[in-house]
């Protein structure tokens, strides 16, 4: 990948002392998470993956993050946050009511379903969402507070808890037990991302190559 | 791990033994008391509040057993460095939020271990201001608390020895401290900024006293600066009374109850007097005898098992003749104001908040409203990062994406401010119930105008302390956040005022004792976590004192 921090793979330090064996067994298990839905119906799931491709469009040329199927191992899980909005149902109910709003909508905007719709009409129809410019509710459920509080907090927590994003934003990762040592200003230790300076993509492709 | 040695389905402090949180598959003995065996104390829950005091009446030769929810881990072996997968650390359970500005719970103010919340809390450990245990007469707002800050002071430097606080050699606020036990943490690029936008304002400011150790303590390692401490520190330098308190009580011989979720406490038809608790423990529920209990499960769930306490003797739950149980909910207002700059930070380094500055704690000149607060440098890691940048701007697709890949380049400042107290900010019973049959909590907040105001000033304040530190641009402000949970049991001079006396001992059930943050009648502008410890540290001494007077 190119991008700030050119050839920088987090999974590189697996085996150094940046990584204990309670760490590599989470991230082995996420990154082995089942692609098929266990919870949603197939064509819910089908609206949550182009729900979240719109949320944290991916890049070409390298595999997805499966958001989706981490939104659904956590609705397979029933893993809550410990709280939720009054206005809002339950995790499980909240999003089965949110992606039957969301298809609905774009039947009556598009006579289409959401994931047929080109990537500007889902813009638009999320943007909608998000600012509650949707006719009614969703079976008493607030669209742009689903949106807010639900949607947009599960997929992109989901994204960047995951290795794949923290090569994107050069986030050192797990870091038990070896730590870190310079914690100034402009300073990398040499198991963290080098960032690419304008014209220096090599040089940092280098650096990255050899983190460990 | 296989599931028969999964922490969080089989309980791990049963059978005479205990986990030994410092050594992988480590064991160390553990006294058990039977259900039937009146004991001294039954303490429910293992945080700052009740694992200080389940520790200290067990080393003063009473006889105590602690229960709590949640797991008792070996952080070794138990812990991640991932933030998805800690989450098991926080209280997942269900509560529902209203009001007009419904909280966030969760990860950022509620635990369920062995140790309560104090396996993932930020390790700040302030003293408060001492005008503040008396913020009524002095200040002219709030309650007065029932405590003199003098003595506090003492056991404020109590809980600092026993934790092995590290922190600057002076601080620059208020009376005259001891010196911290350990060495000040270095600064990280991050707390640099607070430091250099401090001096260019002409403030103070310090290197903030953190219970994560800077030096070797025992089996503790000096902190390692790997970031992920509101995770679980998988080190052992946090000094969470996980590692701290429990094993001392353990060794003085309280047994503690891990996956033990209390759900009533018994009282005499006769007497109105607590009898023990209810408790399920391995599918089953069960009843311990006690002579005294104590109630700390932090301002949700204290209220909560008060409240699912109701009997026909207290219809309104126990101890709640002023009905002050789960009133005067107070959390604290955790505004941020972000940048950018054009060097590399790296936040992810260290612990979140290295340094702070309590200037606008101790000045009350040019302020708009009543209270104070503190602002401190930030850390957060790349989920929680996302959800503060798309949930505070309203961005998601390019444009996250494109603010996200800026991550290392991130700086922030974040208050922990004072909130008024105002009764109909509250916890009450939903009727919708938990797994196990019990009520959960209702809980209502709403900001006041003088938190709103406070919220206001310190914006103002951090955004200048930014601009002034130079090279931070492109400010923004995160309006929604809150931190840490107080108020719902408030201690006072008057039963129809309050639910408990100075000591912590509620007014209508007398032996019955209410140990954590609920005891607050005012917050302040710093974290709770070290007045909370150092309020048990007291507990502990005066249930000695009137114990040797007869007086329990």
């Amino acid at each position: 990948m190119s991008g700030r921090y050119p050839g920088y793979d987090v999974l590189a330090k697996r085996h150094t002392p940046s990584w204990n064996e309670q760490t590599r067994q989470v991230i082995d298990r996420r990154l082995a998470l089942p692609r098929e839905p266990r919870f949603l119906a197939p064509d819910e799931f089908a609206t949550l993956e182009a729900v979240c491709g719109r949320i944290v469009p991916q890049p070409a040329g390298r595999p997805p993050v499966p958001v989706a199927a981490m939104i659904d191992d956590k609705l397979h899980a029933n893993r809550g946050d410990g709280y939720r909005d009054h206005r809002l149902p339950p995790l499980r109910e909240a999003w089965r009511r949110g992606l039957a709003g969301i298809e609905a909508e774009a039947r009556r905007r598009h006579n289409a379903g959401f994931a047929e719709l080109d990537a500007a009409e889902q813009d638009a129809l999320l943007r909608a969402v998000q600012e509650g410019r949707i006719a009614g509710d969703w079976e008493g459920m607030p669209p742009a507070l689903f949106f807010a509080k639900r949607l947009v907090f599960d997929i992109v927590t989901a994204y960047y808890g995951h290795p794949t994003a923290w090569n994107e934003i050069g986030f050192g990762g797990p870091a038990s037990p070896r730590g870190y040592v310079r914690m100034e200003f402009d300073r990398r230790d040499p198991w963290e991302a080098a960032e690419a300076a304008p014209g220096r993509e090599a040089q940092a492709r280098r650096d990255n190559a050899r983190i460990g | 791990m296989p599931a028969s040695d999964d922490p969080q389905l089989v309980p791990r402090g049963k059978g005479g033994r205990a986990p030994d949180p410092f050594r992988v598959g480590g064991w160390v003995p553990m006294r058990e008391y039977r259900d039937d065996e009146a004991v001294d104390f039954a303490v429910v829950g293992t945080g700052a509040g009740g694992g200080t005091l389940a520790c200290r009446l067990a080393e003063l030769g009473f006889t105590v057993v602690g229960f709590d929810a949640g797991p008792w881990w070996r952080p070794l072996e138990d812990f991640a460095s991932d933030e998805t997968h800690q989450q098991k650390l926080y209280w997942t359970g269900e509560r529902i939020c209203d009001g007009n500005d419904p909280l966030v719970l969760g990860a950022n103010n509620s635990g369920r271990s062995v140790g309560g919340s104090t396996v993932h809390f930020a390790m700040v450990s302030l003293r408060f201001r001492p005008e503040w245990f008396k913020s009524r007469s002095r200040l002219g707002y709030g309650a007065d608390w029932p405590l003199d800050w003098r003595e506090m002071w003492d056991y404020y430097a109590r809980a600092e020895q026993a934790l092995k606080i590290s922190g600057p050699v002076t601080y620059p606020w208020g009376p005259k401290r001891p010196r911290y036990p350990y060495r000040a943490h270095e600064l990280n690029a991050a707390a640099t900024v607070l430091a250099r936008g401090a001096e260019a304002l002409g403030i103070g400011w310090a290197p903030t006293p953190l219970a994560t150790v800077s030096a070797p303590r025992s089996r503790s390692p000096p902190c390692v600066y790997r970031g992920f401490c509101v995770q679980g520190c998988s080190t052992n330098a946090k000094q969470s009374a996980l590692i701290t308190w429990i094993p001392r009580a353990v060794a003085a011989g309280a047994e503690i109850r891990d996956l033990a979720m209390v759900g009533r406490v018994e009282t005499d038809p006769r007497t109105g007097l607590a009898t023990g608790v209810h408790y399920c423990r391995e599918g089953r529920w069960r009843f311990q005898r006690a002579r005294h209990v104590v109630v700390a499960g932090y301002a949700i769930e204290t209220p909560r098992l008060l409240l699912n306490s109701a009997d026909s003797r207290h219809p309104d739950g126990l101890a709640n003749s002023s009905g002050l149980v789960g009133r005067n909910l107070m959390v604290q207002a955790n505004q941020a104001v972000y940048g950018t700059m054009d060097e590399a930070v790296r936040w992810y380094k260290g612990p979140p908040s290295l340094s702070l500055t309590e200037h606008w704690n101790y000045e009350d000149r040019g302020k708009d409203f009543f209270g104070g607060y503190c602002y401190m440098a930030q850390g957060p890691l790349p989920a929680g990062w996302a959800a503060i940048v798309a949930g505070s701007r309203g961005l998601w697709g390019e444009a996250l994406r494109r603010e996200m890949e800026r991550y290392n380049h991130a700086v922030g400042l974040k208050i922990v401010g004072e909130v008024m107290p105002d009764e109909d900010n509250r916890v009450t019973l939903s009727d919708e119930t938990d797994e196990y049959g019990l009520r959960i909590a209702r809980v209502t907040f709403s900001y006041g105008d003088n938190d709103k105001r406070l919220i206001r000033h310190s914006l103002r304040a951090m955004r200048e302390c930014l601009e002034a530190a130079g090279g931070v641009r492109e400010l923004w402000e995160e309006r929604d956040d809150t931190a840490h949970l107080n108020g719902t049991a408030r201690m006072g001079d008057d039963p129809r005022r309050s639910v408990v006396d100075a000591d912590c001992r509620s007014w209508d059930v007398r032996n019955l004792w209410i140990c954590d943050g609920s005891v607050f009648p005012t917050v302040g502008g710093v974290n709770p976590s070290l007045t909370i410890q150092a309020i048990a540290l007291r507990t502990a001494d005066r249930i000695a004192a009137l114990a040797a007077r007869g007086e329990l």
